[in-house]
């Protein structure tokens, strides 16, 4: 069994399920993504992987024992995960911000060790925020400020990561450049990635064992890219009629979209019969 | 090696203590310790009989003869003290809840706390004609059942900032009408202390006063000082700070029973005294620069405020005995729109 996995998730908001039945196994080591179309219960898996969400049936094992049986201290000192939308206290500077990544490891009288200092100094130069270290966040941009609280979550020394949407409001350069920072962190830091991605082809670039879920929660296929990502499957899932092709840099699957015309084609029938019926 | 973080570390060598410090907080509540203690010698020794320094001091330590022992012991200090304890309860209280809420308008004074206290305590006056301990009694009930309704009527899927802010602001003007209707049916005499209870007076505070004030802060300034740390790395947002191993539920619920307690106690031991809750922690917040009120600097804050208003009222209008609440209304209405109107100017430069 690897570190984390879930068995017979049914996950809910109030009334609101939004999948039952779920299983899931983040194979150690791997950068695992998740993909699937809007509302389909992706973030909400991952927050049930993090604790943050209470599963209404079934549970999530972290290290063999269930994650609701830890102290939540415990727990943020072997899983970090960086929330969809974190807010930057007005005013404090970029050193101050990742240095509260090392909440889980101080107590009242041992605030600030050197082994928090080293940590925390390591974090920064890792995402390439070191030399902005007494600047404020409120001044940087949005790139910047995503790599600062990538530094804030790996001064947790966790070695299993949830990224919840780490590319959203970014340029497409800097989302490569998270992505590549996270790729470092797997292959060099042997780090076990989860990520929530909406953009496939960058799934299927980065991600080495990805999970795809279908619109009510369930999940539609998981496992290697270039194994399991085939034309049927994103018809199948996002509706989208598509040629999958491999990716001409990286010998990935690369997913594009069918044209207009040809779409439309492929739609024209059901729309016809669609008029008829009215 | 460059230090990555603001503030001065203090290690023990062999590292098993290590403490943050700001540096500037530092400063700056030394600063209004020594403006507080300058304003406490002077209400001491200025009134109707002017004191020396040596007599009050002599009365302090317990040495003084026959008449300045009086003035100082039973007539200056418990006013003082009072003031002191309720103002500094007063601004935790308001400090904690503007952080929770992160928002400048949680205060007890605005989300029914001191409305809800004066409730309880116009019920004793008016409805079971109660004396002091009785008021008191009441009114701690009144905040303490006001803060209850919010909690159980703001409370779905956890407690969130805004909510709890909005729902108060609706009991406060629920409160405030209970409150008008309370006084319509009393008698001249019940309205009448009434009224005077309802503006906030530290006038003829005892030392039974003293003692419930400070208690209060004794017990429940380290308690909020303890859960601080959760209060600071909920500022990252409910998600972030629980990510890393905050147990935000249970810690707003302290600070919570925490905020109100404090509330409650000083509007019990000096009626509901306004805007101290409000401004004492955003003036200390602006004066040590940091993101969020501090605990320690805003009950200083909060305890000057009140001392100073109250000293600049006694010389001001000395015969009137105008009760504090007026002089804190007034610089508290002041300091309020001069805020507002100074972030709403900054607002509009970025935007």
């Amino acid at each position: 069994m690897s570190r984390l996995y879930a068995e017979n998730l049914t996950l809910a908001y109030e009334q609101a399920v939004v999948a039952t039945d779920l299983g899931v196994e983040i194979p150690d080591g791997s950068f695992t993504v998740i993909i699937g179309p809007n509302a389909c219960g992706k973030s909400t898996l991952l927050k049930a992987l993090a604790r943050m969400l209470k599963p209404k049936t079934g549970g999530v094992h972290l290290d063999g024992k269930l994650i609701s049986s830890y102290r939540s201290r415990e727990v943020a000192r072997r899983l970090g995960l960086l929330p969809q939308t974190s807010i930057a206290p007005s005013g404090i500077t970029v050193g101050d911000l990742v240095a509260r990544g090392r909440y889980p490891h101080q107590k009242l009288l041992r605030q600030w060790s050197s082994e928090d200092e080293g940590v925390v100094t390591e974090s920064m130069r890792l995402t390439g925020v070191l030399e902005l270290s007494g600047r404020l966040v409120d001044e940087l941009s949005g790139g910047q400020r995503q790599r600062v609280w990538l530094a804030m979550v790996l001064a947790q020394q966790t070695s299993i990561l949830l990224l919840d949407e780490p590319t959203t409001f970014l340029d497409i350069a800097h989302q490569v450049e998270v992505l590549d920072l996270c790729a470092d962190l797997h292959e060099d830091k042997q780090h076990t990635l989860v990520a929530v991605l909406h953009d496939l082809n960058q799934a299927c670039r980065y991600g080495s064992h990805l999970i795809v879920m279908r619109p009510g929660g369930e999940i539609a296929a998981q496992g290697v890219p270039s194994e399991i990502i085939t034309a049927e499957l994103v018809e199948d899932v996002f509706g989208l009629p598509c040629r999958v092709i491999d990716d001409p840099e990286s010998g990935t699957p690369l997913i594009v979209p069918n044209a207009r015309k040809k779409r439309s084609e492929h739609d024209g029938p059901v729309a016809v019969h669609e008029h008829a019926a009215l | 090696m460059s230090p990555v973080v603001t503030g001065r570390v203090l290690r023990t060598r062999s590292e098993a203590m290590s403490v943050r410090v700001a540096g500037r907080s530092v400063s700056v509540c030394v600063g209004i310790v020594v403006v507080l203690l300058v304003v406490m010698c002077a209400t001491l020794m200025t009134g109707e009989y002017q004191l020396s320094v040596g007599e009050v001091l002599g009365a302090v330590t317990g040495t003084g003869e026959g008449s300045a022992d009086f003035i100082v012991n039973t007539l200056r200090m418990p006013r003082l003290l009072t003031a002191l304890f309720v103002g500094a309860a007063l601004a935790a209280s308001g400090a904690i809840l503007q952080g929770l809420t992160r928002n400048p308008l949680g205060s007890p004074d605005f989300i029914g706390f001191n409305n809800g206290a004066a409730t309880g305590a116009l019920l004793v006056i008016i409805v079971f004609g109660g004396g002091m301990y009785q008021i008191a009694v009441g009114a701690l009930l009144g905040a303490i059942i006001t803060a209850l309704l919010i909690y159980v009527l703001a409370f779905s899927r956890g407690v969130h900032g805004f909510r709890f802010v909005l729902i108060g602001i609706g009991l406060n003007a629920l409160a405030l009408a209970v409150n008008s209707y309370l006084i319509t049916r009393a008698s001249l005499y019940d309205a009448l202390t009434a009224q005077a209870w309802l503006v906030g007076s530290v006038n003829g505070r005892g030392w039974e006063h003293v003692a419930a004030a400070g208690l209060a802060i004794l017990v429940l300034l380290p308690l909020a000082l303890y859960h601080s740390r959760s209060l600071a790395m909920m500022e990252l947002g409910d998600d972030s700070a629980k990510a890393l191993g905050v147990g935000v539920q249970r810690s707003r619920a302290v600070l919570i029973v925490v905020s109100v307690l404090l509330a409650a106690f000083a509007t019990a031991a000096a009626g509901p005294i306004v805007f101290v809750a409000l401004a004492a922690p955003q003036l200390a917040r602006r004066l040590t620069k940091s993101a969020s009120p501090g605990l320690i600097s805003s009950a200083l804050m909060g305890g000057l405020l009140l001392i100073a208003g109250d000293f600049a009222i006694q010389r001001a209008f000395p015969t009137a005995q105008l009760p504090v609440g007026t002089a804190t209304g007034c610089i508290g209405g002041l300091y309020l729109i001069w805020l507002l109107a100074s972030e709403w100017r900054g607002k509009a430069r970025y935007s």
